[in-house]
């Protein structure tokens, strides 16, 4: 088994705690993970790009070749644009429909929308309201996850033991918010 | 045994304590910063090992020299441009009597992700006439500690190790070993092998050239080196992250190539000589530059084929990844969705929203429009970003320190209003030499020095004074007191900022404006470091 993610957005949107999310509950199920990040100069409001793969067998490139994503997830829909050259013919491609506007030439949202419901296989996710519904306005990237665990090859109680993980410096308040705005993400 | 997913820094840092580190010294760079980081979250815990920031990348190397001489494990860690700045002590070195294990662990930026050039380290090691190993995974950055610093100590001479950004900054699970305990302090036997007069000097450099052939034999039957065979006249030569898109590659592959992945340098010659006397061609990929190709190469031109960066085949420019290596091992590029998303405006980075680096920008801005000539030399670090638009203010970004000291150039070649920004930690590691120079030749130069209380670009270190001790540091190199002036770059105090750097642009002489607004990003990180501790 091998599943190729990229993960994108914009700095600032919790890009990289998804990709920690995953990761962690791929570790916890024992395949190999691979994550490349982003720090420094790129991380400051430009485009956030990750590459997270995971495998039951030994995973050599820590970047995800063309053409051989299984999954495109994305905080922001422009964003998921830019990387559709990674998507496999049969991949799918999760975004959030919220745009995040920090660049004068920002598409029409609408043209932006339509084209990505033109590839096979993507699903727009509200993560903005789903989050704010959830209680916890913050936690759009972790609805993105909850959307995303239908295609994972984890299963649900193995994310929810990773966000356990995650936040549980900050207190249980702050975890089970997280884990409720995962869970409302995968309902839909 | 206990694994751990960690980052290609994390794991090199976890390698060195396991491995008897007993002090690290470094100046924060991506993508290097993250294994001091890691270093001081064991100190924090553990109370050691030593794990310090210093002024600049050429005074670590020099206190970490220090705790060598005691005969201590010793990690430097810096980005590739910050060896520039250390190459006067890196390149002496070599010629030491290295017995405390000295390890340089630097990580280049193939694509620059974060920097101003994509130079490839193991020059430098070439250059100093020392060993390099170059990690491919994170366990490899683990376990490469505990080989480097045996070899330093067995070689007597520092050890470079090579990251990249892609395996500094990529996360995956390792195995950890047994933890060996540190050295004990004890002073280099011999001091005259740690004096480069002219005449030890001599004898050291005698003494270098033995210890490399020595490094030769190492390379030949060094596991990191590793040669297979297959029914194949193609070779391929990987190095660095090269292997991991090549073996990426693999089950595309007609047939399998034969392959000598390098993994430590000096390359290994016979290695090298033995994989082309069974091929008709061979294929260079090498992250970086094409190091091994040119030296395999030489001069003339010989029957075989080589492939690889200088005959065009492999980019010379970015990073490698698996896609931009398939056409050269002969592979169709791989099969896309059938759908193009067309043009897709870029996201640049930009200055965090209310950066204090924006209030300063838009006064010199201002001031600049209304000027026949001028130039503003600006620096390394966040407000670097301040040359896109809509600021688009810097006029010169090149290298740490260099916007005050370029600034003193243009002036003294009779250029008028010449002004240099440079941020409070840039102004430590490599402003203050310049400064003394401007001061020495009462240059007609306007100084703008950005406090921002911490070193921002990197993720908020502390910068290595307090940032207030500045003004009374220009006075004390002798700026005179009525031309330094603290401003706060806050929008309202705009009208009035414009005023005092005009003024000063119209003095004959050194001025300097210390314009102080605390990081956004920084304060952010201390509300919430303080809101932890209150919880637990
Ligand atoms: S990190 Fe600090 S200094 Fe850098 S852009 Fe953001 S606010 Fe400005």
């Amino acid at each position: 088994m091998k599943y190729d993610i990229i993960l994108c957005g914009v700095g600032g949107q919790g890009v990289l705690s998804v990709a920690a999310a995953i990761a962690t509950a791929a570790g916890i199920e024992k395949l190999n993970v691979r994550q490349s990040e982003v720090h420094g100069m790129a991380q400051r409001g430009g485009a956030v790009l990750s590459h997270l793969r995971i495998s039951d067998s030994e995973i050599f490139s820590d970047l995800v070749p063309s053409g051989s994503a299984d999954m495109i997830l994305s905080m922001e829909p422009l964003e998921s644009l830019r990387y559709v050259s990674f998507m496999k013919p049969d991949g799918v491609l999760i975004t959030s429909n919220e745009p995040f506007i920090n660049i004068p030439d920002y598409p029409e949202l609408d043209t932006v929308l339509n084209k990505i419901s033109k590839i096979k296989n993507s699903f727009f996710v509200d993560t903005a309201n789903i989050a704010r519904e959830a209680g916890n306005p913050k936690a759009a990237n972790m609805v993105i996850v909850g959307a995303a665990s239908k295609y994972l090859p984890l299963k649900f109680s193995s994310l929810q033991a990773a966000v356990e993980i995650l936040f549980s410096r900050k207190g249980r308040e702050i975890v089970d918010k997280n884990v409720m705005a995962m869970t409302a993400g995968g309902r839909i | 045994m206990e694994t751990y997913a960690l980052l290609g820094d994390e794991a090199l840092a976890l390698g060195a304590v396991h491995a008897g580190l007993s002090s690290a010294y470094g100046y924060p760079g991506t993508p290097s910063t993250e294994i001091m980081e890691y270093l001081q979250s064991v100190n924090k815990k553990e109370g050691k090992p030593l794990a310090k920031w210093c002024s600049n990348e050429k005074t670590a190397y020099e206190e970490a020299l220090g705790a060598s001489f005691y005969g201590k494990r010793t990690l430097v860690t810096m980005k590739h441009v910050g060896l520039n700045v250390a190459a006067d002590a890196f390149v002496n070195s070599a010629l030491l009597d290295i017995r405390g294990g000295l390890v340089l662990a630097v990580a280049d930026d193939p694509g620059m992700h974060s920097s101003q050039n994509e130079q490839d380290s193991r020059y430098y090691a070439d250059f100093a006439h020392i060993p390099c190993f170059e990690p491919v995974n994170q366990q490899q950055a683990y376990d490469v500690m505990f080989e480097a610093f045996e070899l330093s100590e067995k070689l007597n001479v520092p050890v470079m190790i090579r990251l990249v950004t892609r395996l500094s900054h990529s996360r995956a699970s390792i195995t950890v070993k047994k933890s060996i305990p540190e050295n004990k302090g004890v002073k280099a036997p011999d001091v005259k092998q740690w004096m480069l007069l002219p005449a030890l000097a001599r004898k050291q450099w005698h003494q270098l050239l033995d210890k490399e052939k020595e490094m030769k034999t190492y390379s030949e039957s060094s596991e990191w080196n590793h040669l297979i065979f297959n029914e194949s006249d193609t070779g391929v030569i990987t190095s660095g992250l090269g292997r991991n898109y090549f073996l990426e590659n693999a089950d595309d592959f007609k047939t399998k190539y034969n392959h000598l992945h390098i993994g430590f340098y000096p390359p290994p010659a016979e290695k090298i000589i033995k994989l082309a006397e069974k091929c008709k061609t061979l294929i260079f990929l090498e992250e970086g530059e094409p190091l091994i190709e040119r030296m395999v190469r030489g001069i003339l031109p010989g029957n075989i084929i080589l492939k690889g960066k200088l005959s065009g085949h492999v980019s010379r420019e970015g990073e490698l990844n698996p896609d931009s290596i398939r056409k050269v091992l002969d592979l169709a590029p791989k099969k896309l969705i059938d759908f193009s998303a067309g043009e897709i405006p870029g996201r640049p980075p930009q200055l965090c929203k209310g950066c204090p680096h924006d209030d300063t920008y838009r006064f010199i801005k201002d001031v600049v429009a209304g000027l026949s000539e001028s130039a503003v030399m600006s620096d390394i670090g966040c407000y670097a970003l301040g040359a896109l638009p809509p600021l688009q203010v810097p006029e010169t970004i090149v290298c740490m320190g260099a916007s005050i000291t370029m600034a003193k150039g243009a002036a003294e070649a009779g250029m008028k209003n010449v002004m240099a920004v440079i941020g409070d930690s840039t102004f430590f590691h490599s402003g203050l030499t310049g400064l003394v120079d401007c001061v020495s030749e009462n240059a007609s130069v306007t100084i703008l020095i950005l406090d921002n209380s911490t070193v921002g670009m990197t993720g908020g270190q502390n910068t290595i004074l307090p940032s207030q001790r500045i003004k009374l540091i220009s006075e004390g190199i002798g700026v005179h007191p009525h031309h330094i002036h603290v401003v706060d770059a806050h929008r309202k105090n705009h009208d009035n900022n414009m005023k005092i750097l005009k003024k000063e642009l119209e003095y004959e002489g050194v001025s300097v404006i210390i314009s102080v607004r605390e990081c956004i990003e920084y304060f952010r990180k201390k509300n919430k470091e303080s809101k932890e501790e209150t919880c637990s």
